[in-house]
């Protein structure tokens, strides 16, 4: 059996999330008439960018190794504290990034975290 | 405001369009090789081959999507109920999409197609926070940051791929938590107004309640739409009440 036949459902799947991945990336940006969108609509995509970007932090600094958690064990919400810090006082991008990762780092070698 | 990474105008910038766009890309490739390298590692385990792993990466370009297609495959599922679940967790990106469309409005549309192609959560992060810094749009600057982070991914699916043995633990160098600190950066800077600070901790909280309730894949998108609805009708309101015109951008900082 060849290679491909072998592996062909997999490759059908791995076409079809392309798929499905792709249109909905590549649609709007490429088909949107962003000048003829209702003022309504357009308030809204406003509140687009910092919705997503809470949304996708939300569900990721109040779990830890896989547990929800609002407790100090929890290392990513701990060092989300100070990096927030940083970010609305410095506005230093790479500033608050260092200063997470750093947070981390430093948190888990004193063994003050797992 | 300065926001160095997000203009490429910080103390020490390169000059050109070009390492403006690989210094955009930087904390991205941080958070992706190690993430991709993962990826790599579980697409073996699953009966994924390298190959296979490495194609998923350049055709899909999508971190928790790749995860969810290798974690079902390993575990059996058929095919269409993959596509299925691949395409809600990436359905997020419709919104995001629609979101950065008026900034890339000067482009050719198979330009426009490209960018979408190549757009994730993080390209997406940094892309449009510079709009919002008043970024004026260069061509170069914007695919060579895409284009760095999508090698970066390759490269790390490949070296878990055929070398899973290589790294076993990136957290004592807080590689894992990198994306999120990216994010950290990213975040602060959309809340403009207050307005838009408490649209972003009602959508962090709404996007946790939903995940807690067992709402799956559909936490980040429903979590986004119901945060952004309650976003624009407080400002509809606020600007009735306050009797401004309907001249449609009046106090809408980020678009």
């Amino acid at each position: 059996m060849s290679w491909i036949a072998q592996h062909a459902e997999l490759i059908f799947c791995i076409v079809g999330c392309m798929l499905v991945t792709a249109i909905p990336r590549m649609g709007p940006v490429m088909f949107l008439q962003a000048d003829s969108l209702p003022p309504a609509l357009r308030h809204w995509l406003s509140f687009v960018p910092v919705s997503v970007m809470a949304a996708l932090l939300g569900q990721d600094i109040f779990f830890y190794n896989g547990v929800f958690s609002l407790s100090w064990t929890n290392l990513y919400l701990v060092a989300a504290v100070p990096s927030l810090l940083v970010a609305w006082r410095t506005q230093s991008f790479f500033g608050t990034i260092a200063m997470a990762m750093g947070f981390v780092a430093a948190g888990r070698a004193l063994g003050v975290w797992q | 405001m300065s926001c160095p990474a997000a203009t490429g105008k910080g103390a020490g910038a390169a000059a050109s369009p070009f390492w403006d766009g690989v210094r955009r890309a930087l904390p991205i490739v941080l958070g992706y090789v190690p993430v991709a390298f993962a990826f790599g590692v579980l697409a073996v385990k699953n009966h994924i081959p390298p190959s296979l792993a490495i194609a998923m990466s350049m055709l899909i370009f999508a971190g928790s999507g790749q995860f969810v297609l290798a974690g079902l495959w390993g575990a059996g599922a058929g095919a269409l109920s993959v596509i299925v679940a691949v395409f809600v967790v990436n359905l997020r990106h419709l919104l995001m999409s629609a979101a950065i469309a008026p900034h890339l409005s000067s482009l050719p549309r198979w330009q426009r197609g490209l960018f979408g192609f190549e757009m994730t959560d993080e390209t997406f992060g940094v892309h449009i926070t510079a709009f919002q810094h008043g970024w004026k749009l260069a061509t170069t600057t914007l695919f060579t940051c895409n284009v760095t982070a999508q090698l970066s991914w390759i490269a790390g699916t490949a070296l878990g791929a055929f070398c899973g043995g290589l790294i076993t633990d990136v957290k004592p160098l807080g590689l894992d938590y990198a994306l999120t600190a990216m994010f950290l950066a990213l975040v602060v800077p959309q809340c403009s107004s207050r307005l838009h600070l408490l649209t972003g901790i009602f959508a962090a909280v709404l996007s946790l309640g939903f995940k807690m309730a067992g709402m799956g894949q559909w936490n980040v998108v429903a979590a986004t739409i119901v945060a952004a609805t309650a976003g624009t009708a407080l400002f509809l309101r606020q600007e009735r009440r306050e009797g401004r015109g309907q001249d449609g951008n009046a106090g809408g900082a980020a678009v």
